[in-house]
């Protein structure tokens, strides 16, 4: 079997590295920072933390030199899946890709360059330390299944999910994979932003009640548009976001759309709060507040260019 | 009137009102800071943008002199109206007090300290303070002025004549609230807006051509304002909307001041301002999700500063 993994940040790392455990796996990886290319093809793809690992990764810059794949896993950051798909899609005429990004609508775009797609979620986290070099803060679950509209075939998914686990990183096959994308999905639109326009940690941002049913105010909206597509969330995300508010958990943490806005890099937020608003105006269903914290967010964005 | 005319606050309305004022009245700006004060006496103040010159009103920091005032004008930011009329009590005889805060609330702090003669006032004017002895004169709109609680028309008259012979545009009227209003669910929006964004208010605030464009939310929460004050039996006098398109087509990237205070992390008026109408809405039983959300946020953004 050979993977191809499509934005070797953080989390394409972690996947790249752990499934290059395997014997039966080789594992390429296509990505533009060309310091950490040369360094996981000199020294191998290093992870440290939560797993301890070096995976042997043959990594390029260069779309062209990619072989045929039998999977893809595309880790990049939303905004980039356009570009990183339409130049690596030769590689997958005879394969199925597979998204673990963040946010909803990357499945969809994906599907505009490939024929088997692959939606997905997962839920560790890491982050680079150096060229060649991640380190692994937080093990999770992987939930894959068929991209409705453009399906991979399940027992595709199955052997990608059976590798995933075998080399560490565990996976579940479902039938259906919109749940825990959503769950994820309407935790981080209710979080995140409210982290990036206050300034607050996650523990601080529960902790006030003004802004915790502002919170609240979001994820009922998620699950209202969730709901009419049919879809059933895994887990509560109102208790999840208690659970990671406790300071055991994730009371410090700094959500990553407030780290994109102190460095000043573009957010996610058109496929977190944006994505939530595009489906609710889809399916008529309205969505004030991820409207408004949307408009808030490409305000922000927008004020860089001017200063 | 114009013997003895006192500003309370050298921020950039005080500033406009001393410089311009001290052309045709005996004026006295009071001063928190020593240094302010100093510059103030030593250089008068300049103005610049709108007009050009340099007004020479007296300074201190020293409010023993507000005794022989005749008319008081109190243009501190709203959470500092209370020190001002601690200020005036006992010292103050029968001189008149002008407000002229943003939000809601300042005539009622000043008329728990004394029963001196009041009038309201909104200022739609505005500027920058490059120094403490220096203004730069952006928006020359006019301010607004309407007796309070009783006190007669002939004074807010007699105070617009006085505002307007010194140069700045003013006009008195019996009623403030439709005009107050307006201002309110102008400022509660753009600011608000502005402070959580980073944006001076620009053409984005009018913008409504995508779904996740900026004018969308900021009409969206001027529409909560103006059922608000439907509710509480306002008719507004200019729609904030229009008040919001045309002063984005001036062009003047004004920097509004909540926006200018998160920036240097002072605290803002957000609770005069969008935090007057949320109390509003639950007095009045009006849902004002979105205007509820940009308080919350601006709260929380003043929260994470130490």
């Amino acid at each position: 079997v050979r993977a191809t993994i499509v934005g070797c940040g953080a989390v394409g790392s972690l996947f790249a590295a752990n499934l290059a455990q395997l014997d039966d796996v080789e594992v390429w990886a296509f990505d533009l920072d060309r310091e950490h290319v040369e360094a996981i093809n000199a020294h191998g793809l290093r992870l440290s933390g939560a797993g301890d690992v070096v995976g042997e990764v043959r990594a390029t810059t260069d779309p062209a030199e990619l072989p045929p794949s039998d999977f893809g896993i595309v880790a990049t950051k939303c905004m980039h899946t356009a570009a990183a798909i339409e130049a690596t899609a030769p590689a997958f005429a005879n394969g199925a890709v597979c998204s673990v990004q963040n946010g909803v609508g990357n499945e969809e775009v994906l599907a505009q360059h490939v024929e088997r797609v692959i939606r997905g979620t997962t839920f560790p986290a890491g982050r680079i330390v150096g060229p060649g070099h991640v380190q692994w803060d937080v093990k999770g679950d992987t939930t894959i299944g068929p991209f409705e509209p453009s399906p991979a075939a399940m027992a595709e998914i199955e052997r990608l999910a059976d590798a995933c686990t075998r080399g560490g990183m565990p996976t579940m096959a479902v039938e259906d994979a919109r749940g825990p994308q959503w769950r994820k999905l309407i935790f981080n639109a209710a979080t995140n932003p409210i982290g990036a326009l206050t300034g607050l940690t996650h523990g601080r941002v529960v902790e006030d009640a003004g802004l915790r049913r502002l919170v609240s105010g979001l994820v009922d909206e998620g699950k209202a548009v969730a709901a009419v597509q049919g879809i059933e969330l895994d887990a509560d995300p109102e208790e999840l976001i208690d659970h990671a508010a406790r300071p055991d958990v994730a009371y410090d943490h700094k959500a990553s759309m407030l780290q994109d806005v102190e460095a000043r890099r573009p957010t996610e937020i058109d496929y977190l709060n944006g994505g939530v608003s595009r489906f609710g105006r889809e399916q008529g269903v309205p969505t004030p507040l991820n409207d408004a914290v949307t408009a808030l967010i490409k305000g922000l964005e927008a004020s860089w260019a001017q200063t | 009137l114009s013997d003895d005319v006192w500003v309370i606050g050298g921020g950039v309305i005080g500033s406009l009102f001393a410089a311009h004022l001290s052309r045709v009245a005996d004026v006295t700006l009071l001063c928190r800071r020593p240094e302010h004060a100093a510059a103030v006496s030593a250089n008068g103040i300049r103005v610049s943008g709108r007009a050009d010159f340099v007004g020479r009103p007296g300074a201190s920091t020293d409010p023993a002199g507000l005794t022989d005032a005749r008319l008081v004008i109190v243009a501190t930011k709203a959470n500092d109206v209370e020190p001002a009329a601690a200020q005036l009590e006992g010292r103050l005889g029968d001189g008149s007090v002008m407000t002229v805060q943003n939000g809601l609330g300042a005539e009622e702090v000043i008329r728990s300290h004394g029963t001196w003669p009041q009038l309201s006032a909104v200022t739609f004017m505005s500027g920058t303070k490059l120094a403490d002895d220096h203004v730069e004169y952006v928006l020359d709109t006019p301010t607004w002025l309407a007796p309070y609680d009783g006190a007669p028309l002939d004074l807010a008259e007699r105070t617009a004549t006085l505002i307007v012979e010194s140069g700045l545009k003013a006009e008195a009227m019996p009623d403030l609230e439709p005009a107050r209003w307006s201002k309110l669910i102008f400022n509660a929006t753009v600011n608000s807006v502005a402070a959580l964004t980073g944006l001076p208010h620009d053409y984005h605030f009018a913008e409504l051509d995508r779904p996740t464009d900026l004018g969308h939310l900021v009409r969206g929460l001027m529409d909560e304002g103006k059922q608000i004050a439907g509710a509480a039996g306002i008719s507004l006098r200019e729609d904030p909307w229009e008040m919001n398109v045309l002063a984005t087509q001036r062009g003047s990237r004004h920097y509004p001041s909540m926006l200018e205070d998160v920036e240097a992390q002072r605290p803002t008026e957000v609770d005069f301002i969008t935090g007057a109408l949320v109390r509003e809405a639950e007095r009045r039983g009006v849902e004002a999700p979105l205007m509820t959300a940009v308080y919350r946020l601006v709260k929380g953004r003043e929260a994470s500063y130490e």
